[in-house]
């Protein structure tokens, strides 16, 4: 086991290597300025962009910038900024609580509706149950969250008046008031992002349980007399959940990369937001540290989703 | 009525024997505003009756609770002279201040000045070299530090230092030296004589850095100082926190240099999002108290209004949506650029063409259908301040009158309806523009119009964030310009048109030479208009001066190097209680934001 975690490790740092060369070009040739403003704004010569762009080192060719980039990140410099000149890693850290929270708290609420609801609807299949879960479930992820997140607006926001539709990172209040002023504005992002998430996973759960149910050991408990709720609970869904923990794993990474839709509706200072506001401002060091942090983490949660499945799974090895 | 008899008359002002009101009544009578009137009473040196009536006078400092505001970009960073984008500019400006500001009509409003420098009270010398300014002797730094001459002439030299790369640089450069008078006196020597001397220290161009804490990073080190996002100033609000790209918060300052003022304790300014929303969120929910900058259709606009919370406040400014002509020939390359200042443009060299060519946009439409009250028709490239703007130019769309033109030019029809040049090719124009709905909606209303006068028109949009970009490698862009016609909205950031002018420059023509940074995209070149401009730079008479860019304003729309289309306006979302906020398109939204109140 040591030995193929080790080998995996390896290899990924050609790969890690790759991406970044691909995302550093395509990042390059994207048409764009950083100085648009500037070079629109009749009081400003152009010479103050020609300057910044040479202070910036955006003059160099390419592989100059590349290897320059490179050898900082070695050192674990990520660069500044060209929008507001700060280091990219303390912007990002800035960031990061907000999308973890928001996140973080969408897949919790994600999982607490889809094992049971999955469950249920495998265990009792074209029940009314089912029938209603398995419609719901269709609905939540056809629609898209912009969709649903202006519905809710809509709702809540407008037509009943009861939460705010602008998320506040600042809020000046302490103790249980700033927790409930949290909660309150947090409710309509993290729904959409959970019900969505939920909609999903409450298939796979469903298919997942439906595989196991009809398998030979099932009947054998059966058989042997066991309780309908032991059975589900301690043979059916363990084995069940093995292929749903590696689908929660290999979805990690988004929880970082944030969720831009959704934040740009909500206004949720979070990753996804900085990362489509650095992309319309062709703030470059801000896209490629996200975009190239975000690869770091998928394949890392890749190597770690295989270790779990073969510790779950004692029928999978290594060897 | 003349220059000479409007001279005459203030003339008369000044020693009595005609009433103020007269005057400005008479003005009034000749189409002039009433603050134009006033403007030229005071440029001539008569002092005004009385200070603007305040609405609000409150007896202490604070108590109003918190201000919420809604920019749609949002800042990412503090310090006006790196601003990209008037939302910098605007989140810095509760914290620093320059030493004036210009209201709505375009006035001098001394804010860290003592007063306006002019020529009666000897702040502006008789040969157009030296500024001498007063400054405000109770101001401190939110740290505590005293505010003196030397912070001023500090900003100057931060400034003025190409390595600091500011973007405010052209208003400082010009400047040869700054003396120190005494503790709260400066003297700023121009290199050469300057008519529009209010652009250093003025506005949005003019915040004072505390010398004490950036001093350190002047020049190519000025990236590093920590003051770039956590300024320390001298204004009514000092920073608390601040997220770049996310919001701002600012708290009152105790020590303001004002009495009695700001009103509000809190000051949250939130960033980012899109700005129909915003603008929900000021007029319909109420969530918020101001959003800036509502660039939405206005019948969106009028529908959110019905929410009854907030209303919508049209802010003048020169902001001009206009269709450039190409003077040169897009079609050929000479030397490896198209569009070379060595060709003509095939059919635009024909002065009766382009007359045409005006007479086919439906300026009336674009103003009524994409527009509304958020901006107006117009004929003249220079609308505002209201001296500056030409009564000798008119407009108008009639497509039989263009027909017309086109045929005694000689303009045949072919066979399809299409014009034919003279030498037998059928007539077809590119026109490109960025890509926003209303400006393909205004593409399409050209389009159809000059069908109807049997020109081809094939129309192209190139995503905005190319288009403005100052990419030389990319042909897309409005300043290599490689096709008929060009669409865009030019902003005048100054109340002087100085710089707003230039663009029609030979000296300014976008090139290869210049990496096509020049900003005279159309390549039109007249020698009696760059004659012109260079006499205004250097004319102290304001009478004089604003003849001057009227016929400057004329060269360029009877020539038909542009066509001027919708004179736009700023339109905020403002809370229907909010008061004192005297929105200015001179300057940031938030110049007054001091003054601004809650009604109870």
């Amino acid at each position: 086991m040591p030995k193929y975690v080790l080998r995996r490790v390896l290899i990924s740092i050609p790969v890690l290597v790759g991406i970044s060369i691909v995302l550093f070009s395509v990042l390059a040739l994207a048409p764009g300025d950083p100085f648009e403003e500037l070079a629109t704004n009749a009081n400003v010569p152009p010479e103050v962009a020609q300057r910044l762009r040479a202070q910036f080192g955006l003059d160099d060719p390419l592989p100059v910038r590349y290897v320059r980039w490179l050898t900082a990140l070695a050192r674990g410099d990520w660069g500044f900024s060209f929008q507001s000149r700060m280091n990219v890693d303390q912007l990002i850290l800035q960031r990061l609580p907000v999308s973890l929270f928001v996140l973080g708290s969408a897949y919790l609420l994600a999982l607490a509706l889809a094992l049971p609801i999955g469950i249920l609807s495998a265990v009792r299949p074209y029940s009314i149950f089912d029938q209603i879960a398995t419609t719901l479930a269709f609905i939540g992820f056809s629609l898209p969250t912009f969709f649903t997140g202006l519905l809710f607006i809509l709702v809540f926001s407008i037509w009943l008046d009861w939460l705010p539709f602008i998320y506040r990172a600042d809020i000046d209040a302490t103790g249980w008031r700033w927790l409930a002023e949290h909660a309150r504005q947090a409710i309509m992002p993290v729904a959409v992002l959970g019900l969505f998430e939920g909609a999903t996973l409450t298939r796979f759960v469903r298919t997942s349980v439906l595989e196991v149910i009809r398998l030979d050991y099932v009947n054998t408990a059966r058989a042997k007399g066991l309780s309908e709720a032991r059975t589900i609970g301690k043979h059916v869904v363990r084995n069940a959940l093995i292929p749903v923990v590696t689908v929660v794993a290999l979805q990690c990474p988004t929880i970082f990369a944030g969720a831009v839709v959704t934040e740009q509706i909500f206004r949720v200072p979070g990753i996804g937001s900085l990362l489509i506001a650095a992309i319309l401002a062709s703030d470059t060091p801000v896209v490629l540290a996200i975009t190239f942090v975000y690869s770091v983490l998928v394949v890392a949660f890749n190597l770690i989703a295989d270790v779990i499945y073969g510790w779950l799974d004692p029928r999978i090895s290594y060897a | 009525m003349d220059e000479h008899e409007v001279r005459e008359w203030i003339r008369r002002v000044k020693n009595g024997t005609l009433s103020r009101r007269h005057f400005i009544e008479a003005m009034m009578g000749l189409g002039l505003t009433a603050p134009m009137a006033t403007q030229m009473l005071v440029s001539a040196g008569v002092a005004r009756a009385q200070p603007k009536p305040v609405g609000f006078t409150p007896t202490r400092r604070g108590g109003g609770g918190r201000l919420r505001l809604l920019w749609w970009q949002a800042p990412t960073l503090l310090n006006g002279h790196f601003a990209t984008g008037t939302k910098d500019q605007d989140a810095s400006r509760p914290v620093y201040e320059p030493l004036a500001a210009f209201d709505p009509d375009g006035n001098f409003v001394p804010i860290l000045a003592a007063e306006i420098p002019t020529h009666q009270n000897g702040g502006l010398s008789r040969d157009g070299k030296t500024v001498t300014w007063r400054l405000k002797k109770d101001a401190r730094w939110h740290d505590g530090k005293p505010f003196t001459a030397d912070d001023v002439i500090f900003t100057w030299e931060y400034a003025a230092d190409p390595a600091t790369a500011a973007v405010t640089v052209t208003a400082y450069r010009d400047i040869e030296r700054i003396d120190r008078v005494d503790d709260h006196t400066v003297k700023a020597v121009f290199k050469e004589p300057r008519a529009f001397w209010y652009d250093a220290f003025f506005g949005v161009r003019g915040y004072i850095l505390p010398r004490h804490l950036f001093s350190a990073y002047k020049g190519a080190n000025s990236r590093n100082a920590p003051q770039n996002l956590k300024p320390i100033g001298t204004g009514p609000y000092k920073l608390v926190d601040f997220k770049p790209g996310d919001s701002a918060r600012y708290e009152i300052n105790p020590n303001y240099h004002v009495p009695n003022r700001p009103f509000f304790d809190v000051i949250e300014l939130k960033g980012g999002g899109d700005t129909t929303s915003a603008a929900r969120a000021v007029l319909q929910t109420g969530e918020f108290d101001f959003a800036w900058n509502m660039q939405v259709e206005w019948d969106v606009l009028r529908r959110l209004e019905q929410g009854g919370k907030g209303k919508v406040l049209n802010t003048t400014t020169g902001n001009i949506e206009h269709v450039q002509l190409n003077q040169t020939d897009p079609w050929t390359e000479v030397d490896g650029e198209r569009a070379s200042v060595k060709t003509k443009h095939p059919i635009f060299h024909d002065l009766k063409f382009r007359q045409a060519l005006a007479l086919l946009v439906d300026r009336a439409t674009v103003a009524e259908e994409l527009y509304g009250p958020t901006g107006q028709a117009t004929g003249n490239f220079l609308n505002a301040p209201a001296r500056f703007r030409s009564r000798n130019t008119k407009w108008e769309f009639i497509v039989d009158k263009a027909n017309r033109l086109l045929d005694e030019a000689g303009y045949r029809r072919g066979p399809d309806g299409v014009r034919l040049t003279k030498d037998g090719k059928r007539i077809k124009l590119l026109f490109q523009t960025s890509t926003n709905s209303l400006r393909q909606k205004n593409q399409a209303i050209v389009k159809q119009a000059c069908a109807k006068g049997g020109i081809e028109v094939e129309l192209k949009s190139v995503t905005a964030s190319v288009f403005f970009s100052s990419d030389p490698a990319n042909a897309d862009t409005y300043s290599h310009f490689y096709a008929d016609l060009q669409m865009y909205n030019t902003t005048m950031t100054s109340p002087d048109p100085q710089w707003f002018m230039n663009q029609f420059l030979s000296t300014e023509v976008a090139q290869k030479a210049n990496k096509w940074a020049g900003r005279n995209p159309t390549r039109w070149r007249n020698e009696e208009y760059d004659k012109l401009w260079n006499a205004a730079e250097v004319e102290f008479d304001p009478l004089k001066r604003a003849a001057q860019f009227i016929q400057m304003n004329d060269l360029v729309v009877n020539n038909v190097v542009v066509i001027p289309e919708n004179w736009r306006n700023r339109p905020a979302a403002v809370n229907l209680k909010l008061g004192g906020m005297e929105l200015s398109g001179w300057d940031s939204d938030l110049w007054h934001i001091a003054y601004w109140h809650r009604e109870a």
